[in-house]
């Protein structure tokens, strides 16, 4: 692929063994569909890197292979060099459809993941509470996931995820599912929080401009097997107002480079 | 259930309760249950009898009546309720009620309106059975999209045509359902009737047979009835599983 | 067979809350209610009054001779020896049978095992069992309870089963995900996710415990509500035994309804934007 704009280029911030998560050799299938062959991949601590790609390229596969949510055929995933055999308490899973428990407060669901943890009710009210007013639903403590749109419910999620104190987020299409203004809002929130929390997030999205948005890596697979086709890191400055990245000229020509990357795989 | 990477079907674990019927039936630890074989062995001796062939006769004939009946009038009744509003708030609190009220309790008065015969059977298979239909097919016509309904009408269809040829049919999957949870509550309803009436039929029979201790008689036409009733439900199932073929395509 | 389970059973509409009807008498303008049951009442008078036979006795005199049986007591003291085996049955049902059908939802094992005998009873005519149950039991309390149990059970399992079977799976992974043990996940998301339909199921429960006991007391003991129909049937007072079955129709559509606002009061605000 002649790229010109942008290079595959290392990350020059961060130091090549600083990787948190360690993707190595995974395989999956799904009966005789071949979701993942052999993938390898280093996250590295602290930065936003999205998995993109087209439906059936095993994104969502590899991130919950990533959680611990599903076991992969071969290969292994470290966290800080410790092997993944299940879902553990420094990855946090942020749900594609939200996954709220409906006959539950937006409290309780936030603090649902400190309630499994057994830590006592005030201690970890006081934490959800912390976490609902900073993705901005201060003052809907008391509400049921009906009452809140798509894009409130996702906060609720994020909060969940967040505040559980884990390294890693695991994102999967988060914003899938909650209506275009939200979104944009949403990333534009997600941006401002990732300054304000230190974590490493894993962000699975098919949307382009999504990924060019928000990550300071994006992995592109190709379908049937999934692979890793290649990694681009976009060089995006995100200080400042953020409307203006959608009209930066490398965030443009990033987009467009991804998108003739991948429109091969679409039919 | 897998085993040894094959899977098997739910309804085989029937064969596993015939097994442990069989081993209880022959330690004759519980007086009322003859071991499997010998009802199996009862029931081929049953069927040959005449008492069962007439008893059957009489019951088939019932059912079929009362079943007749009852889609007869359950379905355009459903239609009427699920197309006008005034019918339905008439009629939609009785029928909700009659769909789940203990009919049993109605069977005595069903006996002395229509005397201690077939008629009264007739009626209690009518009245256990019409209630769903009647659910079932207003929910059906209920729930055809108005976009069908105004194709139809803004290519002119007529009203017989409209009911025949659109309402009847986007409702048939729905229908259908009904017409089969009406069979299996008609099959209850010939049974407690016959059961109540106890001088008709397998009622007859089953009176008889507990009178005089004959447990594997006993059992045999419990497991006749049984068969009957999985039977019914099930080539229905298949009917509509054709049905909703297109159904499905539908929305 | 028929593996794929359809849940509707011997008594009552609906399994899955939601379904057929979300029609409900209790969303209608209480004036339309009135006049369907004063029409009904009329109707009734009329065919009464021809009369269509000699054993259908009017409206009227169905009302006058319900208030005749509760002041002399034989109806108040009919129904307290009736809805003891209905409450004791019901009650037993309910542990039972979410008991039996929680272990169907969670074990493949269990579901194999047992789904398909409950599969056969919902739609079989168990009536049939009755007769036998006295056999062994004789005709006392025991044997109406477990004519209540016979009927009762099979659409409690079998809703508890399929509420189980189907939770959400993405509150499973969650659950997972967040570090929940099996028992939390059982405890904390399986069973308040499925409550909405097992208690449906709970209340086709009780409807079928209605049919169980007046079956039993008609077909083999001669006590409570049974024996009043029967005893007013041989002295040949229809209006007395008209209001007893009337009654019993009543109290068991009025138990449903208000089961059913139980249902609607409780579990609706979940029920929105699944």
């Amino acid at each position: 692929m002649g790229a010109t704009a942008l290079r595959n280029k290392p990350a020059p911030v961060s130091a090549p063994n600083d990787a948190i998560v360690e993707v190595r050799g995974i395989c999956k299938t799904y009966g005789n569909v071949e979701a993942l062959r052999g993938v390898d991949l280093d996250f590295p601590r602290g930065k936003l890197t999205s998995l993109l790609g087209p439906s059936g390229c095993g994104k969502t596969t590899l991130l919950k292979i990533i959680a611990g949510l599903i076991e992969a055929d071969a290969g292994t995933v470290t966290i800080d060099g410790k092997p993944v055999k299940g879902p553990g308490p420094e990855r946090a899973f942020v749900f594609q459809d939200f996954a709220l428990m409906p006959w539950a407060t937006v409290l309780r669901n936030v603090a649902f993941g400190l309630e499994l943890r057994r830590r006592a009710r005030a201690e970890r009210e006081e934490i959800a509470r912390r976490y609902i007013a900073q993705v901005g639903l201060a003052g809907f403590e008391d509400k049921y996931p009906h009452e809140l749109s798509g894009g409130m419910r996702q906060r609720v999620g994020l909060a969940r995820a967040l505040s559980v104190d884990a390294e890693v987020l695991l994102l999967d299409e988060p914003f899938s599912a909650v209506d275009e203004q939200n979104r944009r809002k949403f990333q534009e929130d997600l941006i401002r929080l990732r300054t304000q929390e230190n974590k490493t997030f894993i962000f699975v999205t098919h949307s382009i401009e999504e990924a060019v948005y928000i990550s300071d890596r994006i992995v592109l697979l190709s379908p049937r097997p999934g692979r890793v086709s290649r990694i681009i890191e976009p060089e995006i400055d995100r200080s400042g107002d953020p409307d203006r990245i959608h009209r930066d000229k490398h965030y443009l020509d990033t987009v467009e480079e991804i998108w003739q990357g991948l429109k091969q795989y679409v039919e | 259930m897998t085993i040894l990477g094959y899977r098997i079907p739910m309804m085989a674990s029937l064969v596993v309760w015939c097994l442990v019927w069989e081993v209880l039936g022959r330690t004759g630890l519980i007086f009322i249950l003859p071991p499997f074989s010998d009802v199996l062995a009862a029931a081929v001796q049953l069927v040959q009898t005449a008492s069962w062939q007439s008893a059957t006769v009489t019951t088939l004939r019932a059912f079929a009546i009362g079943m007749v009946l009852a889609i007869l009038c359950g379905v355009p009744l459903g239609i009427l309720m699920g197309r006008v509003k005034l019918a339905d708030d008439l009629l939609g609190m009785w029928v909700n009620i009659f769909s789940s009220a203990p009919l049993s309790a109605l069977v005595p008065v069903l006996m002395i309106l229509f005397g201690f015969g077939e008629k009264t059977i007739i009626a209690a298979v009518f009245l256990f059975a019409i209630w769903i239909i009647v659910l079932d097919t207003r929910a059906g016509v209920r729930h055809i999209s108005p976009s069908l309904m105004e194709m139809a009408r803004s290519y002119g269809a007529s009203q017989p045509a409209l009911y025949g040829k659109i309402i009847l049919w986007a409702a048939l999957p729905e229908i259908l359902a009904g017409i089969r949870l009406g069979l299996i509550r008609g099959v209850k309803g010939v049974v407690i009737g016959q059961l109540l009436v106890a001088i008709v039929g397998y009622g007859a029979l089953f009176e008889t047979f507990s009178r005089n201790f004959r447990m594997a008689e006993f059992w045999a036409l419990t497991i006749i009835l049984f068969a009957f009733a999985m039977l019914m439900a099930e080539l229905i199932e298949r009917v509509e599983a054709k049905v909703e073929y297109y159904a499905g395509a539908r929305q | 067979m028929a593996t794929n389970i359809r849940l509707e059973g011997e008594a009552g509409g609906l399994a899955l809350p939601l379904r057929r009807d979300a029609v409900g008498w209790q969303d209608r303008p209480i004036l339309l209610r009135l006049i369907s049951i004063a029409l009904f009442a009329a109707i009734w008078e009329i065919a009464g009054l021809i009369p269509v036979s000699f054993a259908f006795p009017t409206f009227s005199d169905t009302l006058v001779a319900f208030f005749g049986l509760l002041a002399d007591g034989s109806l108040p003291s009919a129904y307290l020896s009736t809805l003891q085996p209905l409450v004791v049955g019901v009650v037993l049902s309910a542990f039972l049978g979410v008991g039996i059908g929680t272990i169907c939802g969670l074990s493949r094992t269990g579901e194999w095992l047992i789904v398909p005998v409950f599969i056969v009873l919902q739609s079989a005519p168990v009536a049939a069992f009755i007769p036998l149950v006295t056999f062994v039991y004789g005709i006392g309390m025991t044997a109406k309870v477990l004519a209540v149990m016979i009927l009762a059970l099979p659409v409690i399992v079998l809703n508890t089963y399929k509420a189980v079977r189907n939770v959400n799976g993405s509150l499973l992974s969650m659950c997972r995900s967040f570090l929940g043990t099996r028992w939390q996940s059982i405890s904390k998301i399986i069973l308040p996710d499925a409550s909405p339909v097992i208690f449906a199921g709970l209340r086709l429960g009780v409807a079928a415990g209605f049919v169980g006991v007046v079956l039993a007391e008609l077909l083999i003991t001669p006590t409570g509500i049974g024996d009043v129909i029967t005893f007013h049937r041989s002295r040949a007072d229809y209006a007395e035994m008209y209001a007893t079955i009337a009654s019993i129709i009543a109290l068991s559509t009025l138990t449903l309804v208000f089961l059913q606002w139980v249902e609607v009061r409780v579990f609706r605000p979940e029920k929105r934007g699944r």
